[in-house]
């Protein structure tokens, strides 16, 4: 099977962000050039403070690069993309339903479409029987399972996605990260995932960009030689896997010592 | 106690304080305690208030009251709930209200009710002013902390996920500030009751505050004792019909 690749295609060039306070200025962004391709899974690793999820809320219009420019090419798409947050976001006081049909609400889609679509989304995702619940009722991976059928259902030419696993358990995320590659394969959208984990980024990506800390520059990027669909378990135990994965260690090493020698200094 | 289940001893134990407060109160007084002419003894204000009961005059004041007090109450408190969530959402709104409740808010409001009668008179009007007025407060400042605390994630989705201002409004500050809100209504409610009966006392021939001051002035006291027990059941039922409220609007909140 080959995945149908499309969607947006992003041209990131010479991006800087720079915070200032009285306390002085942090640059968290420097100098970052990347260009990412239509239906490219793309997964960003670095240590904390790398600037990696402010690169991501640029690119969600959540905020603004100082410098730089970014181009996104999602002509013919109604959405230009969605965002999948670390903690759900899931609204408390709204039900799983109104809280996957969210987007499509605020952009006025008619509501038969978009009781189709939700629909769609929730059985997508194996909620259709908690449709009906509040977030609080459901457990962290369903949580998750809800905010990806948000993001998915308003179909999105690219899907933005900050750590969404990393305060699940063990088992959840295993499931969850293979879910989500099944979604991807099927719909072959442009995702471009964060995570602080790089057997995450190994398992999920087809491109892995490593990232230093303070200032959060572009250290290396790696091809993922793996090919799809991939079997998430199988792969985590093969060779070539346990290979790749030390040697991307070793570059991040260097840059969490180093940020940690910053901070003790 | 250990066939009682944990929840009727509870209920038990709450109905333990008040009644037997009551019984004290009617065996000092048999004992020869307290001259029963200014203290009544519970079984006397009971007969009184059957008496009361029958003869429609303490329905009259009562409806009085709670008209004054739902009346006001509607027009403090809807004003209250938008301009806190619109201080919450828009800065320059803030700046200009923030003053305007720092300086009013400790007026104690009560003072408020000769400048009232000068403005609509001797009427229902000047009660229902007051009442809105004194639950204007609360309401207000409530409402901007619970919408200016909604998590910051809350405001992202919703901007991410192509929110308007409408739509922000509505569906996300509003709710995600009605807990709090509903904390304020709970205060503003009992303090619709306080300033309500001090207005009554002066410049009206009705409502519970009438009744008890006018009873004060006859000597009446059983009769005042049956105008404060008054005031104390419909806060009793009022804050348990809130309670009940919060639970259907709040389900969210609910475990």
């Amino acid at each position: 099977m080959t995945v149908q690749r499309r969607g947006a295609s992003i041209d990131i060039a010479g991006v800087r962000k720079e915070y200032v306070s009285a306390a002085g200025s942090v640059l968290a962004l420097d100098g970052i050039d990347l260009h990412i391709g239509a239906g490219e899974f793309l997964c960003i690793v670095g240590p904390s403070g790398c600037g990696k999820s402010t690169l991501l809320r640029i690119l969600a219009g959540l905020d603004h690069q100082t410098g730089g420019t970014i181009t996104v090419h999602a002509e013919g798409w109604a959405v230009e993309n969605a965002m999948v947050f670390q903690e759900s976001g899931l609204f408390p006081w709204m039900r799983v339903e109104t809280n996957v049909g969210f987007g499509l609400m605020t952009r006025g889609v008619p509501e038969a479409e978009a009781a189709e679509r939700i629909d769609a989304a929730l059985k997508l995702v194996g909620l259709t029987k908690f449709r009906r619940h509040y977030p609080h009722q459901l457990s962290g991976g369903m949580r998750q399972r809800s905010a990806i059928a948000r993001a998915f259902v308003t179909n999105p030419a690219m899907l933005l996605m900050d750590e969404p696993f990393a305060a699940l358990d063990a088992q959840n995320r295993v499931i969850l990260q293979a879910e989500l590659v099944r979604l991807w394969e099927q719909t072959g959208k442009t995702v471009i995932y964060i995570t602080h984990s790089i057997e995450e980024a190994l398992l999920l990506g087809d491109r892995c960009v490593v990232m230093t800390a303070q200032p959060g520059r572009i250290k290396e990027i790696i091809t993922v030689p793996f090919p799809h669909p991939r079997d998430l378990i199988a792969l985590s135990a093969a060779p070539d896997f346990g290979k790749l994965k030390l040697d991307i260690w070793r570059v991040l090493e260097e840059e969490v010592n180093r940020a940690r020698a910053e901070m003790e200094a | 106690m250990s066939g009682l289940s944990g929840k009727t001893r509870d209920r038990l134990l709450y109905l333990i304080s008040p009644i037997g407060l009551l019984l004290i109160w009617e065996l000092l007084l048999l004992a020869g305690f307290g001259d029963r002419r200014f203290i009544p003894a519970p079984s006397d204000i009971a007969t009184r208030y059957w008496q009361l009961l029958v003869n429609g005059e303490l329905a009259y004041h009562t409806g009085v009251t709670l008209l004054r007090v739902v009346a006001g109450y509607l027009i403090g408190v809807i004003p209250a709930i938008v301009l806190g969530l619109l201080m919450a959402m828009f800065t320059p709104v803030r700046i200009f209200i923030d003053p305007l409740i720092a300086a009013l808010f400790p007026i104690p409001k009560i003072a408020l009710m000769p400048l009232l009668l000068l403005a609509f008179g001797f009427g229902d009007a000047s009660k229902i002013a007051l009442v809105a007025i004194a639950v204007f407060f609360p309401v207000i400042v409530n409402t901007y902390v619970g919408a200016s605390n909604i998590e910051k994630i809350y405001w992202d989705v919703a901007k991410n996920y192509g929110a308007s201002q409408a739509v922000m409004f509505t569906r996300i500050v509003f709710f995600g500030a009605l807990p709090m809100i509903f904390a304020g209504l709970r205060i503003a409610l009992a303090v619709s009751f306080i300033v309500l009966v001090a207005a009554e006392f002066v410049a009206t021939k009705s409502g519970i505050g009438y009744l008890i001051w006018n009873s004060w002035e006859l000597l009446e006291v059983t009769t005042m004792f049956c105008g404060i027990v008054t005031i104390g059941i419909l806060g009793l039922i009022t804050s348990a019909l809130f309670q009940e409220l919060e639970r259907k609007v709040i389900p969210w909140k609910a475990e």
